[in-house]
């Protein structure tokens, strides 16, 4: 059977004053039934942009979107604004990072509820609140009947995101995007919205797809994870192969660079140097080379494709490294030796 | 000189929240800081843990007199600054300097960045002279890693790692004893995060400065301080050593905080026991009497709503205020730190 979501060499480019801003650059991904996908990456890796292109919410003047979206068969990409409001918030569901600034503060949490399922669904007023009432249950918000009639501003930030997952899962979507969905909260709470997603994904048997750009967040939860930089997948697996088997310097460096619980206290962060590039003047090659601690001549010229490992099909990883020494200086990060020692190695095996 | 740079005692912030425009009377108080004591030795760096609205911002902005308490007193130094007049205030205020959240609205975008960080000279009249000013400030830019000649940029051609180390630099620019850094790298990347923290904790060795640190993450708080202070709603539950606290967290509220933390690990996430309290936190304007956590606590017995446990020693050198602390068994369930 097909994908659920199919999204082949996906480009959202937007046309600004100062050039042409290449936010998305060639996205492939596969979204399976039933299944959660991560996408992680920095502000400006493309990762909101290639989601909110599927909703079709990135269809402007400026912007210029080339390559294919199918859900279920259907090329959103191609589908007349009309028919896709009908996937929208129906199929495919959106939450997003901010409850506050998504909920409207002017109509009770209900009215909102209600006329996210009536949009989509022929049931009368009362049904709808009944089945809004069930929503917000669902959910895990206490006192239901009373709440519903609550206007957002009388709810809590994690009452508020969960009032928003209500909502987005009205209409029984077969996709969820969550964009951040945790970020705007504290971390008892951001637990407790995980545990709920978690849950209803496997209660709905939906498809997810969390975009963050915590590490730690995407590792609870998902089965696959897309790692995004500069606007392109630099690698994508299964869950446990991102953290236990990475294969690209930059998820390196993020694994790196963030302080741990799970890791020996007094370890030294090793930060990922400079910054991330500008998406109007991409570097040439690797995107990464001028971040990239194992830099070679080639990799300042070649553009490297997203490629299977050797024997391993679902493990992809966009690097001009040849594998066995990614595979060496990764055993050798994990010993602790500094990325400049590796590289040490690196240029040694060259030369050799 | 005793080992304590700051000494705070039973500090206690309440805003009032009025009614009426002309005759506004009082009709309560959000109890945003509660009868909180803690000291900070010389050269440590201390972190302040807790979640939104448990107080750990105040009491930053309360050792820096940006804030009046209430009541209780605070010791800089050994001199008491809890009642020193506004006027006579600029002397301490010198050596004690914070760094704020956010690296877009601290710094102000109508000003080069030569002239942010040789504001503190000129309020307290310091390096006078064109020449020197600008000496000053460019090795204050090399000091924390930007790049001296961007001494007439402005504040918006910089990214906001950049941004942070300009705050980073005026803070330091007078050369204080104390740092306040609230939340310093919460709004930027990921990737640029480590490259401020490795910052503040040379700076920190080299300077020999003392630190107190703001942070909501765990993680982040447990690289950078020696000790920490855990919060909730207005009052401290646990001040330990970082070693003792990530080991054997005491009080169940720190329990929880660490059992919540994500883990990049998918194994050992799997693994750990999640004891996430239900609900959210009560509101700091009618606290639950006793035990502020009591309603959220998987231990709680009836005492624990009628007498509030005192802040005490549980051993490993960590004080809670618990009167049933986690036992080692059900903090290693919790807690997914690795053994230093």
């Amino acid at each position: 059977m097909a994908p659920l979501l199919q999204v082949e060499d996906l480009c959202v480019h937007f046309a600004t004053e100062d050039g042409i801003v290449k936010a998305v650059d060639g996205v492939t991904l596969d979204v399976e039934r039933g299944r959660m996908l991560g996408i992680v990456g920095e502000s400006g890796s493309g990762k909101s942009v290639s989601m909110l292109t599927v909703m079709g919410l990135t269809r402007s003047s400026n912007a210029s979107i080339s390559g294919g979206v199918t859900f279920e068969g259907r090329d959103l990409l191609s589908l007349p604004n009309e028919q896709l409001r009908q996937i929208r918030g129906n199929e495919i569901a959106m939450i997003f990072q901010d409850p506050l600034s998504s909920l409207h503060p002017f109509y009770k949490v209900g009215t909102q509820l209600i006329e996210a399922i009536q949009t989509h669904q022929d049931v009368s007023k009362k049904a709808a609140r009944e089945r809004a009432t069930d929503l917000l249950r669902m959910v895990g918000i206490p006192d239901p009947r009373r709440r519903v009639d609550s206007y957002p501003h009388e709810f809590s930030g994690g009452m508020r995101q969960r009032a928003m997952i209500a909502m987005a899962l009205a209409n029984e979507p077969k996709l969820l995007i969550a964009d951040e969905p945790t970020t705007a909260l504290d971390v008892t709470v951001q637990a407790q919205i995980l545990e709920l997603i978690a849950r209803l994904q496997r209660e709905l048997d939906m498809a997810v797809v969390l975009i963050t750009h915590d590490l730690g967040v995407v590792a609870e939860v998902t089965d696959e994870i897309a790692v995004m930089y500069a606007g392109k997948i630099v690698e994508a697996a299964p869950t446990e192969k991102i953290f236990h088997a990475p294969e690209h310097p930059y998820t390196w460096g993020l694994l790196q660079s963030i302080p741990r619980l799970d890791r020996p206290r007094g370890e030294p962060l090793v930060p990922i140097p400079g910054l991330p590039p500008s998406l109007i003047n991409l570097p040439s090659g690797c995107s990464f080379h001028p971040r990239c601690p194992y830099v070679r001549e080639r990799h300042r010229r070649v553009e490297p494709q997203l490629e299977p490992e050797p024997g391993d099909p679902d493990h992809l990883v966009a690097c001009l490294l040849p594998s066995e020494i990614r595979k060496s200086i990764w055993r050798e990060l994990r010993e602790g030796k500094p990325p400049e020692t590796a590289r040490a190695d690196v240029l040694e095996e060259r030369s050799a | 000189m005793s080992d304590a740079l700051v000494e705070v005692r039973n500090l206690i912030k309440h805003f009032p929240i009025t009614r009426g425009i002309i005759f506004q009377k009082q009709i309560a108080a959000v109890h945003a800081v509660d009868d909180v004591s803690f000291d900070v030795i010389r050269g440590e760096s201390l972190g302040i843990v807790g979640e939104t609205g448990c107080g750990k911002s105040t009491t930053a902005r309360l050792i820096t007199r940006l804030l009046e308490p209430t009541s209780g007193t605070i010791r800089f130094d050994g001199q008491d600054i809890t009642d020193v007049p506004r006027r006579k205030f600029k002397p301490y205020r010198r050596q004690m300097q914070m760094i704020f959240q956010d690296p877009y609205s601290s710094l102000n975008p109508r000003k080069t960045v030569g002239a942010i960080i040789a504001q503190p000279f000129a309020i307290h009249g310091l390096e006078e002279g064109k020449g020197q000013r600008r000496r000053a400030v460019q090795e204050l830019m090399e000091k924390v890693g930007l790049n001296p000649e961007h001494y007439n940029r402005y504040p918006h051609e910089f990214s906001g790692g950049q941004r942070q180390r300009i705050g980073v630099a005026r803070a330091l620019a007078l050369r204080p004893k104390l740092i306040i850094a609230d939340e310093p790298v919460s709004a930027l990347d990921v990737s640029i995060q480590a490259q401020i923290l490795n910052l503040l904790r040379d700076l920190q060795q080299d300077l020999g400065l003392t630190l107190v640190l703001i942070a909501h993450d765990l993680s982040v708080v447990r690289h950078m301080c020696d000790r920490v202070a855990v919060m909730y709603l207005g009052k401290i539950v646990e001040l330990a050593s970082s070693d003792a606290l990530y080991e054997h967290p005491r009080h169940p509220y720190t329990g929880a905080l660490l059992s919540a933390v994500p883990v990049p690990d998918p194994e050992l996430a799997a693994r750990r026991r999640r004891e996430v309290p239900a609900g959210d936190v009560p509101s700091p304007t009618n606290p639950p009497p006793a035990c502020r956590f009591h309603p959220r606590c998987p231990k709680a017995q009836a005492v624990c709503s009628e007498v509030e446990p005192p802040l005490e020693t549980k051993g490993q050198g960590t004080i809670a205020a618990c009167h049933f602390p986690l036992t080692h068994e059900e903090a290693a369930e919790r807690v997914a730190t690795a053994s230093v």
